[in-house]
């Protein structure tokens, strides 16, 4: 197998790896801390893709300017449904279940709004000045967008890790997984705390899509399909471990990759054989679930 | 069970037996008569799917699974070997998704609460890509078409009464099973699963029995379904349709034996009222699935037999769903 090959499926797998995790940081967080279960997380990063369209290339903002704008504009999409909808259904009996209808009725809503405000014919957007081109890296030639997208996944990865662990913040919302009464008695106020989470959450999402954005056209099926994906990584890292999301999206960004480049056709079946396979010997996931939460 | 309940229980059944039987000697159209074959078939889903759901607290997301392959097992049979296979493909796909469900469901069945529902819902996904993309087999993304149920079945009218009987037979199981001792436990599953090992029963086992029984009846209505449309589409196999059963049980009422039935009732109506009217439709049920889930968890049938119960002061119908959960 020729080498060079290799690489450039590795490299594709680890872009898409990002995206992925991006998305899949925000669900697992939701989880983890809010535990909510948000099936419309995809919607909020199909959200960020058509944002970042509008502002780049309907109002010709800078391509930088518009990924913060579609990432604060699904942000406050989120916390929007959370305070005026998801809240509701806190604590009601056998909650999860009706979480995840009422995120699936979202999804359809979303996926109408969309259409009603963008069309449906796919949109794109041209890749940032200066990331068009290509470099050449071990011999092989990688998109310098690419490289652009590992780099900032990795630093949002790093910076959301340190926001969640090191700072009063974080430390606050870990601890609204664990007792809530507890936490408000001591002077926090839960329901903003878990409304910004869940604003957070989304925003990651937006971002994604946007930064997604160039490499595939927008779509507005796009959220059904990331969402699917990030469930899977979700699961594989352990449903609310952070890092393990991190590496759930690696190893199906790879798979993924690798998958496209030996089977084409049955590419996009792989994601699910992986998920079932992993589920079926490691029913909680590759990696603990969320340290934070007590049952 | 005294006498006064049992009648309270028994007439809404006849009511809607008695509505769909005398059905295609009142209608007005040939098209009324493809709207109730409809209403019958979805509702045998529904109602199938709700004994997972709403009695035994298993939020399945991949039911199209089963529902896809009952259709395809007509389509592909009648397709290949002629249409003589019609009757005998349906009764095949049942004992095919049988089959299935009984390797499908100790997999799934490792898993509770969210989980299981992502697992369901993957499972299901991974049958639509074979489907989409093994072309060769099962014609992908064209589906089949002309599927023409053989003899005196090819009439409308007849293939109605072929789905009444079959849809009313499956329903009356349905009904028995609901009150057996057996849906007793499957209650007791729901609302406290370590009391009912407790007690010295398996809960897996049962959910399975229950994951299998239901799998079968939703498979029927898939192949049903083919003889309806006289084509079987990869839509089937989709997690939309899983989505849209969830919604009809929601809407009737997950916590009533009828509910769902209702709710696939109200459904197509609703379906065939806005999709005349607008594109938005998945707009429309989305907002109405919001408002249900927010404000009227009990859906239809339930909320109105808690209306007649505070009028009338008395408990209401047959609780077999959510309002009741005592763990809390």
């Amino acid at each position: 197998m020729d080498p060079q090959f290799l690489l450039i499926q590795a490299t594709s797998g680890f872009t898409m790896a990002m995206i992925l995790f991006l998305v899949a940081s925000g669900l697992t967080l939701l989880f983890g801390v809010v535990n909510v279960f948000n099936f419309a997380h995809g919607s909020f990063y199909m959200i960020g893709a058509y944002l970042a369209y509008t502002c780049v290339s309907v109002l010709g903002f800078n391509f930088w300017a518009s990924l913060v704008l579609a990432g604060l504009g699904a942000g406050v999409f989120g916390m929007l449904m959370e305070s005026i909808f998801l809240r509701r259904i806190y604590g009601r009996a056998e909650e999860a279940g009706f979480q995840i209808l009422l995120t699936y009725s979202f999804i359809l809503i979303i996926d109408d709004l969309v259409k009603l405000v963008w069309g449906t014919e796919y949109k794109s957007i041209s890749r940032p000045p200066g990331f068009s081109g290509a470099v050449e890296l071990f011999g092989v030639l990688v998109p310098t967008y690419n490289l652009a997208i590992i780099a900032l996944g990795l630093i949002v990865a790093v910076a959301a890790w340190l926001l969640l662990s090191r700072t009063r913040a974080g430390r606050i919302a870990r601890a609204t997984a664990i007792d809530r009464e507890m936490l408000s008695t001591l002077g926090v106020n839960v329901p903003l705390t878990l409304t910004v989470v869940f604003g957070v959450a989304t925003a990651l999402g937006g971002l994604a899509g946007a930064l997604a954005a160039p490499l595939r056209s927008v779509t507005p099926g796009a959220g059904i399909e990331v969402i699917i994906d990030s469930l899977i990584v979700v699961v594989l890292g352990g449903m609310g471990n952070f890092w393990g999301a991190f590496l759930g999206a690696i190893i199906l960004g790879e798979v993924n990759a690798f998958a496209v480049a030996f089977v084409a056709d049955w590419a996009s079946l792989f994601s699910f054989i992986v998920m079932i396979v992993v589920l079926i010997f490691k029913p909680q996931g590759l990696f603990s679930p969320a340290k934070v939460r007590k049952a | 069970m005294d006498f006064k309940r049992e009648f309270k229980t028994l007439v809404p059944a006849l009511v809607g037996f008695l509505f769909f039987a005398v059905l295609p000697a009142v209608r007005t159209s040939d098209y009324q008569l493809t709207i109730a074959s409809n209403t019958i078939i979805w509702a045998l889903f529904a109602m199938s799917f709700n004994m997972l759901f709403g009695m035994t607290g298993m939020l399945s997301f991949g039911q199209a699974l089963y529902f896809g392959l009952g259709g395809y097992f007509v389509g592909l049979l009648v397709c290949h070997l002629g249409a003589g296979w019609f009757v005998p493909a349906v009764f095949l796909g049942v004992l095919g998704a049988g089959a299935l469900s009984l390797i499908v469901g100790p997999m799934v069945l490792r898993l509770t609460g969210v989980y299981f529902t992502i697992l369901t819902l993957a499972f299901a996904q991974l049958g639509w890509g074979i489907v989409v993309k093994w072309y060769d087999f099962t014609n992908g993304d064209d589906g089949i078409q002309g599927i023409i149920p053989p003899g005196v079945l090819g009439n409308k009218v007849t293939y109605y009464y072929f789905c009444f009987f079959l849809v009313s037979l499956s329903l009356w199981l349905l009904w028995r099973i609901s009150l057996s001792p057996f849906g007793l436990i499957l209650r007791c599953v729901r609302q406290n699963p370590d009391r009912v090992r407790f007690l010295g029963r398996r809960v897996k086992r049962n959910q399975l029995r229950i994951y299998v029984l239901s799998s079968m009846f939703t498979a029927l209505a898939g192949a049903l379904m083919a003889g309806v449309d006289n084509s079987v589409s990869t839509e089937m196999w989709h997690w939309t349709t899983s989505g849209e059963v969830i919604l009809m049980c929601i809407l009737g009422g997950i916590g009533q034996f009828y509910g769902p039935f209702a709710g696939a009732v109200l459904m197509i109506l609703i379906e065939d009222m806005v999709g005349a009217r607008t594109e938005m439709w998945s707009m429309v049920i989305g907002i109405i699935m919001l408002v249900m889930v927010l404000a009227f968890p009990k859906g239809v049938v339930g909320e109105f037999a808690n209306l007649a119960a505070r009028l009338t002061k008395k408990s209401g119908g047959m609780e077999v769903g959510l309002g009741t959960n005592t763990r809390s």
